[in-house]
């Protein structure tokens, strides 16, 4: 055997344990950790402590809990995630809107500092001036950041800062007594939650549709928008990465009907210090400090949607908001119109940190450089992805993009039949992420690539060469491809069961009920 | 540019490709003289001019972990006092494991991958909702949610839509909070409506449940134990009203109590809901929440959930397990509007984390865990029930790990009462005079497993100095 050095892409082949579910490892009678003892003298003042539950509330059958001991359970859980490829392991710019950037170990060692871990959230104010002034703080970075006036961090999640975004939009118009406002507006290049979270508020859903340059004409839009429309909630630049020229046009035409325009700017990773909510004429925009602001996904959360708005909508904010006196930091819960809550308490306050720490790292001009660096990555990425066979980048002939591209296979599946999805497949077998797009495919064959600040020319120039070596064997070879993957950790997926009620299993007692009666 | 500090270029440790000559190849690559150019498509008239006014960056890393220890040393943990805080986070023991775990680079910085190289989580995730599954007694559970609000929230809208009904009936000592975010979650597509609950006991009001329940009920909503840490013990009784009526019954529940307390399944709960963050999770000021939401195996309930759902599947190769979502295509993700409600970012990570610690603790540790809280508050409330001018607990119920203390008769708010408190060291129980103001100055108290007989004395000790 001989190993070649240095080959791109590289030798690759992922942990593969054969690991068991965790059912199958217990052994009765084994422990995994033990519960601090019970003093003997409040056992002899209140004796077993269950025995003053009513029979009927007492849990007569033990859960069906595995007992295992305790390293078993440890390298158990390794196994699993020796099975998981995060950020920090790959090359991660090919799960494209995602913003898969380098979260700083610094900032995850203070995040789980006891200083941060052990609070509680109803500690008297005095207890967590710092928990307190680090939010603070961090609301003033964001508001010079986007031009708006104030933020809540305590929506979970982007998704989550979209439904309060809609709350507030709801109310304003409520309070204006204009409830005849019953549709919203947005684009299909927006995020689906967009769509989803103004429908889970109780309004019809108008999505617009790109022209030819990959964003929405403006008189499609004023003939969408009418004395009807709540809000316009858009991206921008939208999952294509082409930023809408006519953007502060678009909101001013939702102005002037009495429509709020909410920004989703989850992801604004190539435009921190370039351009801002404000000047494009929004009322709100929201960040995902798990995205644009380096605070780790976690498998999906937890996380923050950092939510902002300009002054006239502060009063609707979800309670409370931190505010400063000049001496201290407090919590107002004084707000006249307040939505109330969307999310217990304050927000993932680990998620806030790191972001505070991360802009602390970079100040101003590093905010720029992370922009331009992402923005100088992605054109670079464009440049090679058009020169592979196959490939294409539709909308915006010839423009460059901002932070992402959404690309198309179509040429090759019409070539060789080869699909974005065996493609992926195909991409793991050399530690490489490639996401798809989001539903629907209006981009035929689509797959999103965003290369952040984070990644060396190098490790870039690695990834296009993933890309290429499957688009190689695509022309030569494609039943290898069909048969992918081929170094992961499971071979193709049996998908017919998912779908099944009669089959599908959510559950080790749902698949052992539905699958191994005979066992 | 890379950025200056004095005169000198600093290539930042996050920004690889600012060196200048890596930029200027790439540069060339694509065929433009400056990034500038690279931003054609915004217009001046949106450029933002000028430096955002943000304080200066602390470059090195030295500098900015201590200038953000600095602050984070303005804070006073539980750890460093004795904290009686409860009501929807609470402070139990996070074994190590759980923490090795949750800090693993795999799983920490891992996001939305395919079941093939992100597979490990899938199946961890999986398995979480199996753990869960056991302990709740039912067999499907979601991959987490954001919190318990979140859960609830959702729970009622699942019901709405399989009853095709638009009335939820909530108990209303039911955390005011919770009930906040419930309410403007449903807002304007489903209407609450509060039953009330006896002055005594503090259980549900079952005559006013039966006078409120009707065909337009999508379901009723309880809690066990209650946020006011009662048991509500007609559990039964409630359901047989629901299910006559044609409603569901959705149950709050917390998982920390299902070693020792009947699962909510077991006396008639359609969909079970609460909050993981007791299960190995650190309190997080807040931010350690996550929800779940479990049901029966059945289509109807199974595709109402907005949530992913992970399940396991065979592959092309015999006997190797494979997992993947579950029924995708009644997301969000899938369908954009016409979806169940919404999916995205919610708190995975947390729900590894749960599942770690259920398999750490076991039939055994979960029933040793209900049995040292019931314990160790059943011994605080006897405690304090001896000092004069207390009323411990208010409600003549059953509890399990938090009550609430009645200090009307001390003449003393709960607010002046936790400041002397803390100038001892202790974080009193929360203030929900305000919450509850029929109740009079009450505070609800939290014990837990962490919890020593010494904390409990201590507290009894400054409470009976105070009331003096």
């Amino acid at each position: 055997m001989k190993a070649e050095r240095n080959p791109k892409p590289r030798n690759f082949h992922q942990a593969k344990w054969d690991e068991p579910v965790i059912f199958e490892l217990s052994r009765r009678g084994e422990r995994g950790v033990l519960v601090p003892e019970i003093e003997s003298e409040i056992e002899e003042c209140v004796g077993d402590g269950t025995s003053i539950l009513p029979e009927n509330m007492r849990r007569k059958v033990p859960p069906g809990l595995p007992e295992i001991s305790q390293m078993k359970v440890l390298k158990h859980y390794l196994h699993l995630s020796q099975q998981c490829l995060g950020a920090d392991l790959n090359v991660d710019i090919g799960q494209g809107t995602c913003t898969m950037k380098y979260s700083p170990k610094i900032n995850r060692l203070l995040a789980v500092s006891p200083k941060v871990t052990e609070l509680h959230p109803f500690q008297d104010e005095s207890t967590v001036q710092g928990a307190l002034e680090i939010m603070y703080r961090l609301d003033l970075f964001l508001r010079e950041i986007s031009g708006m006036d104030r933020f809540t961090f305590q929506p979970g999640g982007g998704s989550s800062a979209i439904l309060a975004m809609v709350s507030i939009i709801q109310a304003y118009h409520d309070f204006n007594k204009e409830n005849q406002r019953d549709e919203v507006l947005t684009t299909i290049f927006s995020h689906p939650s967009d769509a989803a979270a103004a429908a889970v508020k109780g309004y019809k859903v108008v999505t617009l549709y790109p022209n030819e340059d990959g964003y929405v004409d403006i008189e499609a839009l004023k003939k969408a928008i009418s004395p009807r429309t709540a809000a316009l909630l858009i991206t921008n630049p939208e999952d294509t990465g082409i930023f809408n020229p006519q953007i502060a046009e678009f909101t001013r035409i939702a102005r002037e009907v009495g429509a709020l325009c909410g920004y989703d700017q989850a992801n604004a990773n190539g435009i921190l210090g370039v351009t801002r909510a404000r000047e494009a004429g929004f009322d709100m925009c929201f960040f995902n400090l798990h995205k644009t602001f380096s605070s780790p996904h976690g498998c999906g959360g937890p996380a923050t949607g950092a939510l902002g708005v300009r002054e006239e909508l502060k009063d609707f904010l979800p309670v409370p908001i931190v505010e400063f006196d000049g001496e201290k930091y407090f919590l107002n819960y004084d707000l006249s119109n307040t939505i109330g809550k969307v999310r217990g308490f304050y927000g993932v306050f680990p998620a806030i940190l790191n972001a505070y720490a991360w802009i602390m790292s970079l100040g101003s001009a590093g905010l720029k450089e992370v922009a331009n660096v992402a923005v100088l990555n992605n054109n670079y990425i464009l440049k090679k992805v058009k020169e592979i066979r196959g490939a294409s980048a539709p909308y915006a002939a010839g423009k460059h993009r901002i932070e992402q591209v959404r690309y198309s296979w179509q040429k090759l599946t019409e070539e060789t039949g080869i699909t974005t999805e065996d493609v992926t497949y195909r991409m793991a077998d050399f530690g490489f992420h490639l996401w798809s797009s989001h539903h629907p495919f209006i981009v035929p064959q689509p797959f999103t690539i965003e290369p952040t600040e984070s990644y060396s020319k190098d490790e870039i120039d690695e990834y296009i060469a993933g890309l290429k070596k499957v688009v190689e064997e695509a022309y030569s070879e494609p039943e290898k491809i069909k048969a992918a993957p081929h170094s992961s950790v499971v071979h193709k997926i049996d998908q017919s069961t998912l779908d099944d009620p009669e089959k599908w299993a959510i559950t080790w007692r749902a698949y052992l009920r539905k699958h191994k009666k005979d066992a | 540019m890379p950025f200056r500090k004095k005169d000198e270029k600093i290539v930042h440790p996050y920004i690889p490709n600012s060196v200048p000559e890596v930029k200027a190849k790439m540069l060339q690559e694509i065929g433009v003289k400056d990034i500038e150019e690279l931003y054609e498509s915004i217009p001046e008239n949106l450029r933002f001019k000028g430096q955002l006014n943000l304080p200066e960056p602390l470059l090195s890393e030295h500098a900015l972990r201590s200038h953000v220890e600095k602050i984070l040393s303005k804070n006073t943990t539980c750890k460093e006092t004795i904290s009686f805080l409860g009501g929807g986070c609470w402070q139990h023991y996070v074994p190590a494991v759980c923490d090795e775990i949750n800090q693993r680079s795999e799983f920490l910085t891992a996001y939305a991958g395919e079941p093939y190289e992100d597979h490990g989580r899938f199946q961890a995730l999986f398995e979480y909702a199996s753990l869960m599954a056991e302990l709740l007694d039912m067999d499907v559970v979601n991959v987490p949610t954001y919190d318990w609000c979140q859960a609830a929230s959702t729970s009622l809208r699942m019901a709405g839509r399989i009853t095709g009904r638009k009335e939820a009936l909530i108990i209303d000592t039911i955390s005011p909070e919770r009930l906040s975010a419930m309410k403007n979650y449903c807002r304007p597509v489903m209407t609450l409506q509060m039953i009330n609950h006896r002055s005594q006991t503090g259980l549900m009001d079952v005559d006013d449940l039966e006078s409120k329940t009707s065909s337009n009920t999508a379901c009723i909503y309880f809690e066990n134990p209650s946020y006011l840490g009662f048991i509500e013990t007609q559990g039964k009784a409630i359901s047989n009203i629901a299910h006559e009526n044609g409603a569901l019954i959705v149950v709050g529940a917390d998982p920390t109590s299902l070693g020792v307390i009947s699962p909510p399944s077991n006396y008639g709960a359609d969909i079970a809901c609460g909050d993981i963050q007791g299960l190995g999770i650190h309190m997080n000021y807040g931010g350690g929440l996550g929800g779940f939401i479990a049901t029966r195996d059945e289509k109807e309930f199974v595709m109402e959930y907005p949530f992913r759902l992970f399940g396991i599947t065979k592959t092309s190769v015999e006997g190797e397990y494979g997992f993947a979502d579950v029924a995708y295509e009644r997301t969000s993700f899938a369908k954009r509007e016409e979806g169940k409600e919404f999916v995205g970012t919610m708190a995975a990570l947390w729900g590894i984390t749960a599942g770690v610690y259920l398999s750490l603790m076991g039939p055994k540790g979960m029933r040793e865990l209900g049995r040292t809280i019931m314990q160790k508050s059943q011994y605080a409330m006897k405690k304090l029930s001896e000092i004069k001018g207390l009323k411990v607990p208010v409600f003549r119920s059953p509890h399990f790990k938090e009550f609430v203390v009645d200090f009307t008769d001390t003449g003393m708010t709960v607010e002046s009462i936790n400041k002397f408190l803390l100038e001892n060291d202790i974080f009193g129980g929360k203030d929900i005079s305000s919450e509850f103001p029929q109740l009079g100055n009450c505070a609800l108290y939290c014990v837990t497993e962490i919890h020593t007989k010494g904390d409990i004395d201590k507290l009894a000790q400054t409470l009976s100095l105070c009331s003096q």
